[in-house]
């Protein structure tokens, strides 16, 4: 904090950015602590929490987990080449590349995926051109297919930004000295590329089982509601059936997850700082 | 297909709203005789209405919608002071009544109420006892829209929607109360029981129904069925005029094992804060020509007997489909069923919207 002459200064400056962590962060993590672990009468319980463990329940988390990993890896073996591609460019056309997948991210992510809802309709888009070729057809629509196709078309951009800086800032030298020494390419990637990546690769795998494990909207609306994950079943007890209690409770139980999966990447983060 | 990008922008918007807490929108313009917070069903309204309403009276509409009875209710049963006037389904209006969330309303502000006919009162009464809530809106039954291109059999029966020669085409409804009422039927039994070895047949049926269905969902089954998209769909009376006209393979029946006969009404929430404009509006509502616009824009069946009687088109004026005859199917309308009765319901839709 030598940016500041003193202390005072430090804590005006941070002032606004710690009230809004107050009131946007804190206290709606303790309203959903509070709600989790109360019934509708205000008395202590974890019934809300069990509740996980009923089997339709059981079976949306299970189903959510599968898809996000699925998702995530996906993302990954896209985003890793991707990646070392971009890094391995000259600055000038690998800004425009990299703007280039930012892009679609400055649209709202429903419309985007209400886009893919037409495209890969059975009239849709895609298979109106593939029957115009007199190719057959797909039907993935309402599959859990079309969901991981949605997953990763939403949060791969979030896979390749973290790989594709720690790739970049991988000094040429290091991988120089390396290929003087005698390794060829495998033995460079393998001892020298890939585990000064590991920062990236797990920001980005967090960036994406995260956002893929909780979602809600996909599923909707590339599941035609009949594929289930947990995060429909919290919206459901939000928003139909007024349940905040057993909302929250499950909540709670998705943020353990969330909460190994940090504690995961600050192992590997550690490590990746050490070596 | 204008209609339909609308549609789809629409629900994007309604989407968004999920997200977004109640109250946060455009609120901040106000009009010279106040504002008004009015919450309806998605597309079912003329909004040329809205805006001649404002020109009329000078005050400022504040419009959101919603997709189902029980988002509404939720956000209701959260902070009722949050709208002013809102439109719910009969069982909504019963349980809106007996939680308290809801006014009385002074018939003596809204002369027009008396448009409405007698009968709808009259059925309204069984959700809303001595006509003191609501005053109808909407009305119509529940039956299976279908493809005449697409579907070789005779359409007359529930059970069509387990046939499995329709697998992947058929559409139904992601709303619990009008899952079960087609499932339970089906089976012979009431719409509103709260016998469980009944309703265990009903889930079990909508489980084995799942691998069939194309999707669950609610405004959609318009669009997909308009777009071909689907041979089946369980479907609102309100639509059938609006698809036949986008694409006239489209025929709508009520199956002969019976329907629901619903009942949309305006309601005035316990919380409101401009209690004299929402009167306006429900009186601006039940004006005949403002009732017949609206019935021309959004084809749902008026209960305005003025604005029946000046319905131009003959064929829609006498249409079996927008003004049935109640005597020729068994109907039955939605209940309340009480704090376990919703319990029950809700459980048995969580176990068939989690199978395989």
């Amino acid at each position: 904090m030598k940016l500041f002459k003193n202390k005072k200064s430090a804590y005006l400056m941070s002032s606004p950015y710690i009230a809004w962590a107050l009131i946007f962060i804190v206290v709606p993590l303790c309203m959903v602590i509070y709600y989790g672990l109360t019934d509708s009468h205000g008395a202590m319980t974890f019934s809300n929490i069990a509740t996980i463990a009923k089997p339709g329940y059981l079976k949306a988390l299970r189903r959510s987990v599968v898809l996000a990993l699925a998702s995530t890896l996906v993302c990954f073996i896209l985003a890793y080449p991707l990646g070392m591609i971009l890094s391995s460019m000259k600055l000038k056309r690998n800004t425009f590349l990299v703007t280039l997948f930012i892009l679609p991210m400055w649209m709202n992510f429903l419309l985007r995926t209400l886009t893919w809802m037409t495209l890969l309709e059975g009239k849709g888009v895609i298979n109106t051109v593939l029957e115009f070729l007199h190719l057959p057809t797909i039907n993935i629509i309402n599959t859990p297919s079309a969901i991981i196709l949605g997953m990763v078309y939403n949060f791969l951009p979030f896979m390749i930004l973290p790989i594709y800086n720690s790739l970049s800032r991988i000094d040429d030298n290091v991988i120089n000295a390396a290929r003087d020494l005698g390794a060829n390419s495998l033995q460079t990637f393998l001892r020298i590329t890939l585990p000064l990546s590991v920062p990236g690769i797990i920001s980005g795998i967090t960036m994406v089982f995260i956002p893929a494990l909780t979602t809600f909207a996909i599923s909707t609306m590339l599941g035609g509601s009949k594929i289930l994950l947990i995060g429909n079943v919290i919206e459901q007890e939000f928003t139909q059936l007024y349940d905040w209690h057993l909302g929250s409770g499950l909540s709670i139980v998705l943020m353990i997850f969330i909460l190994i999966n940090m504690v995961v990447e600050s192992i590997f983060d550690k490590q990746g700082g050490l070596s | 297909m204008k209609k339909r990008i609308i549609s789809m922008i629409l629900s994007v918007a309604m989407t968004v709203s999920v997200f977004a807490l109640s109250g946060c929108g455009s609120d901040s313009a106000s009009g010279e005789n106040g504002k008004l917070y009015v919450y309806n069903w998605g597309e079912y309204i003329d909004e040329e209405v809205i805006d001649e309403f404002e020109e009329e009276t000078g005050i400022k509409v504040i419009y959101d919608t919603f997709e189902s009875n029980e988002i509404m209710y939720a956000k209701l049963a959260q902070d009722s002071s949050a709208y002013d006037v809102v439109c719910p389904s009969d069982y909504m209006v019963q349980k809106l009544i007996q939680n308290d969330l809801i006014q009385e309303l002074d018939f003596g502000s809204i002369p027009n109420s008396a448009n409405i006919g007698a009968q709808y009162y009259e059925s309204a009464s069984d959700f809303d006892p001595g006509n003191k809530y609501a005053v109808p809106y909407c009305w119509g039954t529940v039956g299976i829209l279908y493809n005449k291109t697409m579907v070789d059999d005779v359409v007359d029966s529930w059970d069509i929607l387990w046939d499995e020669k329709y697998s992947g085409q058929i559409l139904m409804q992601d709303s619990v109360r009008d899952a079960f009422m087609v499932s339970l039927l089906r089976n012979g039994y009431s719409m509103n029981t709260k016998n469980e070895d009944e309703l265990r047949v009903a889930t079990d049926d909508l489980i084995a129904q799942k691998p069939l269905v194309q999707a669950y969902v609610i405004d959609q089954v318009r669009d997909k069925m308009i777009g071909e998209e689907a041979a089946l769909g369980v479907i609102y009376s309100g639509e059938a005029i609006y698809t036949a006209r986008e694409n006239p393979d489209l025929v709508y029946v009520v199956p002969k094992e019976g329907t629901n006969v619903w009942i949309d009404s305006w309601v005035i929430t316990k919380g409101s804060k401009n209690v004299e404009n929402a009167q306006k509006w429900i009186d601006f509502m039940c004006r005949g020509d403002i009732a017949l616009r609206n019935f021309e824009y959004i084809t749902y069946s008026t209960p305005n007997t003025v604005a029946q009687e000046n319905i131009e088109d003959e064929d829609i004026k006498n249409s079996k489909v927008a003004f049935p005859d109640l005597s020729t199917f068994p109907t039955e309308s939605y209940q309340y069923l009480g704090e376990d009765g919703d319990k029950l319901y809700n459980d048995s839709w969580m176990e068939v919207k989690s199978a395989d």
